[in-house]
């Protein structure tokens, strides 16, 4: 038999529904298995731990190209889908970030793009442990698998 | 399928360990089978995890996840990674004697 995966490091760089939840399923499902995990969020990511959008990430699911010209086709669609997850134990985005937090993953923002955005500390959950370089982030990656989001 | 012997009862398991067959478990066994899961004592708190998901199989058929666990069974998030630190719903629905949950979540 292989070697189990021991460790894994996922990296959310997207804001998107589709962007977000694979990821966060990921982490999650890792710690259930009884896996370390880490989660690092980059770019339109750090949207989900950024304490004022947080309380209300509801990404889209940017069908917008297709359907979101149409009034509240978009918003819709939106609500559809949060019903679903809901009837599938999925939860809303903020308390499944709370609740990997508690299953004792570590939450990382990025520096470059927390430098970009001209964001700080403050500005993200309590959950979030740190904000780190793309050097620090390796070595917490080291020994364990990488996956980009 | 393979089978182990848990209180000197020769129980059928599946792959992983988990029971095949919730009915042979008893609750003697379940310390032995924590053991052998690196949990070496089971206190009150893990014995409110191993019964309620004694009781959410008899209810629904499966074992419930985490997020259920941490909602229902009065056993935060927090606290059932420290009771079962390789995975609360996996370790406990194997003390518990219960298929393993096939849950993404």
């Amino acid at each position: 038999m292989p070697d189990a995966i021991e460790k894994v490091s996922i990296i959310i760089s997207k804001g998107s529904l589709e962007g977000v939840y694979p990821g966060l399923i990921m982490a999650n499902g890792a710690r259930a298995e009884g896996i370390e995990a880490n989660l690092f969020f980059t770019f339109f990511g750090l949207d989900v731990i950024h304490k004022e959008r947080h309380d209300h990430s509801n990404p889209g699911l940017h069908f917008a190209t297709l359907l979101g010209g149409l009034p509240g086709v978009s918003s819709v669609m939106t609500n559809y889908m949060a019903h679903k997850m809901d009837k599938l134990d999925i939860p809303p985005i903020p308390e499944f970030i709370e609740m990997i937090a508690d299953t004792g993953a570590g939450l990382y923002a990025c520096k470059a793009s927390v430098d970009l955005f001209g964001l700080e500390k403050n500005d993200f959950i309590p959950q979030v442990a740190d904000i780190i370089t793309v050097g620090e982030f390796y070595e917490k990656a080291a020994g364990g698998q990488i996956i980009f989001t | 399928m393979p089978t182990k012997t848990y209180d000197g009862v020769e129980v059928v398991v599946d792959e992983q360990g988990f029971f095949a067959d919730p009915a042979q478990w008893r609750e003697a066994m379940a310390a032995k089978i924590a053991a052998q899961e690196g949990v070496d004592e089971l206190t009150d708190r893990h014995w409110q995890v191993i019964k309620f998901m004694r009781h959410e199989y008899d209810e629904k058929g499966t074992g419930p996840s985490v997020r259920a666990l941490g909602k229902t069974s009065g056993v935060s998030v927090k606290e059932l990674y420290q009771l079962f630190p390789k995975g609360p719903a996996k370790l406990a629905a194997k003390i518990a004697g219960i298929p393993k949950p096939r849950g993404c979540i």
